[in-house]
């Protein structure tokens, strides 16, 4: 930063600037404790990874540089693909339902009735109550014999299901799970885009007679979608790394069938204590969420009528 | 009062129950499991009210051996990470939004981006090799992962949208900077802390990940305590349950007292750490 003076004339009309020369060093010691506390424990632990995954490195044995080969190993690795699988199709499941019924949902809270307030306390009290505590009811919902969701399915006609001790219905009750806790984000960030839209559209509709789908289709819904975008973005990311609602429903069983890249992580780094091969996997399922996010804003670029009504937003 | 009004109230009153019922029964439930003695929780069909209530299944989690120490770890944990999140992040919020440095919030992302379980490897082979890991110091460290983002991010944003005529005029009476934002900034941005306090909290009481690596038999928090419990003591459902209702009151009932502040952190910077 140049702090040449300008004590020009032409300065004297700006008041503040005095005080903007001496900006850049004097905010600086506010932020420099926080700086210390982020070079230790965020900037150190990425680095110590990186050089980390690049070791033969398991605790007790001594570390060889063994430069990519962690890496390489990766593709040949059948647990590591089946997991690549299992978080993809549990993320896209995590990530499309809570959108619909968020969205659903924030068109309800948008209209006015008593109570709104606390019933909006209510409707959030799954995404704040703490998933472990959470998990561990829903495992007891989900047991075959005496839990009560059976039940409710006898109630309706449906036959018992096996829910998360059957492999092949295990991912879609997880993701019922976090559908359940994680939907009233997606609603407070809807809720807050439909605060922001003006009135005049709706009146000109009503006055041409559109009926409510129609409303909600060709005015609300293109008008939140650069929320329901953002809303899409902070899904994807908490759905890729969703740990704690697999981890103590299921550990990732049966057999493997809900194992994750964040469960496999845990079993390779802390229950075989390779931690060389680990930190490899946590540099790939890093790039993994940064590739999808960036094919989310790549996605959403192609929709350019959707971007072009979001710039205003 | 036509009939369309009261029928669109209907409908209307009808979707908000069909919305929230699902969360109305699962926690409903939660308490009513936690309630029932194991027969009424293992009878077919369901009971939801009891006829015998078992309070003693509560008596029982805080009779058990070492709750209290878990729930004091959790205090301590949850404590210390917030505490020091709040004084090294409120004003680096403040420096961050005056010196308009944008850039910086990229680490903010990088960091809530990046699964938890990253940031262990490394920091586990450290608290080892410091001889830490028999102490709550590693997880009140790890935790501030969770906390210091959540602090800094929020504070940005209200730092941005105080006035800065009230501070200027300070520091042309001459008042320090240091001056200015203890006195000036900080008591404007007061919403802002009561915010950044309250999900830092919840955020780091609600942390599992990094308490199952770290925590020993001693220093488990209380979402390990519960975890553990699942594995060791699958059948009695009902001390299961009020541990878990335990474990998650304090954090349910800020949720709907401080609704206003939560859902004004999370629509702001839709933080979540981990």
């Amino acid at each position: 930063m140049s702090v040449v003076t300008q004590t020009e004339p032409a300065a004297a009309t700006e008041s503040a600037a005095p005080a903007r020369e001496w900006r850049p060093p004097s905010y600086w010691p506010f932020v420099i404790p926080a700086l210390v506390v982020v070079l230790a424990v965020i900037i150190f632990p990425w680095v110590f990874t990186i050089w980390m995954s690049l070791q033969e490195w398991k605790v007790g044995s001594p570390t060889v540089f063994v430069g990519l080969a962690n890496y390489l190993r990766l593709p040949t690795d059948p647990r590591f693909v089946e997991a690549v699988g299992h978080t993809l199709s549990y993320t896209a499941l995590s990530v499309l339902l809570p959108l619909v019924f968020g969205t659903l949902a924030a068109v309800v809270f948008h209209q006015k009735f008593a109570a709104r307030g606390f019933l909006r306390g209510i409707f959030i009290m799954p995404m704040m109550a703490t998933p472990v505590a959470i998990a561990l009811v829903w495992t007891m919902m989900f047991h075959p014999q005496l839990g009560v969701l059976n039940y409710l399915l006898s109630l309706v006609g449906l036959p018992p299901q096996l829910w998360v001790f059957n492999p092949t219905t295990v991912i879609p009750s997880l993701v019922l799970v976090e559908t359940w806790q994680w939907t009233p984000l997606v609603m407070l960030i809807v809720l807050g885009g439909l605060a922001a839209i003006p009135t005049e559209p709706y009146e000109s509709a009503q006055i041409d007679g559109a009926n409510f789908w129609q409303v909600f289709r060709f005015i609300t819904l293109p008008l939140i979608m650069p929320f329901l975008f953002i809303a899409g973005m902070i899904r994807m990311i908490d759905a890729v790394k969703s740990f704690d609602i697999i981890f103590a429903i299921t550990q990732g069983g049966p057999g493997s069938a809900s194992e994750t890249i964040n469960v496999y992580l845990y079993s390779v780094a802390f229950v075989y204590y390779d931690l060389g091969y680990g930190s490899a996997i946590a540099v790939v399922f890093f790039l993994l969420i940064v590739a999808l996010a960036a094919l989310l804003l790549y996605l959403r670029k192609r929709l350019l009528w959707t971007s072009q009504l979001g710039s205003e937003a | 009062m036509n009939p369309r009004y009261i029928l669109g109230q209907i409908g209307l009153w009808l979707s908000v129950f069909v919305i929230v019922s699902p969360a109305i029964l699962f926690f409903l439930w939660m308490a009513s499991l936690s309630l029932k003695f194991e027969i009424d929780n293992a009878s077919y069909p369901p009971v939801l009210f009891p006829e015998h209530i078992a309070w003693k299944n509560y008596a029982d989690v805080f009779a058990s051996n070492r709750f209290l120490t878990y729930f004091s770890n959790s205090l301590v944990v949850t404590g210390c990470a917030t505490a020091l999140a709040m004084l090294v992040g409120v004003p680096a919020g403040y420096g961050i939004a005056r010196m308009a440095a944008h850039k910086s919030a990229i680490v903010i992302l990088i960091a809530r981006i990046t699964p938890g379980l990253s940031y262990l490897i490394p920091l586990f082979l450290l608290f080892q090799w410091l001889g830490l890991l028999g102490t709550l110091v590693p997880q009140i460290i790890i935790h501030l992962v969770v906390t210091v983002p959540i602090v800094i991010w929020i504070m940005i944003g209200y730092f941005e949208t105080t006035p800065l005529e009230l501070e200027e005029a300070a520091l042309i009476d001459g008042a320090t900077r240091w001056q200015v934002f203890r006195h000036v900034a900080l008591p404007i941005a007061k919403p802002g802390l009561a915010v950044a306090f309250i999900l830092a909290v919840i955020f780091s009481w609600n942390n599992f990940v990094f308490g199952i690596v770290l925590a020993g038999r001693e220093t488990r928090t209380l979402p390990v305590a519960v975890y553990n419990m699942i594995s060791f003591d699958q059948l009695s459902w009902g001390p299961l349950a009020a541990a878990a209702l335990i474990v998650t009151a304090p954090v349910l009932l800020l949720t709907v007292l401080a609704q206003r502040q939560i859902v004004a952190g999370l629509t702001a910077g839709a933080v979540k750490g981990g």
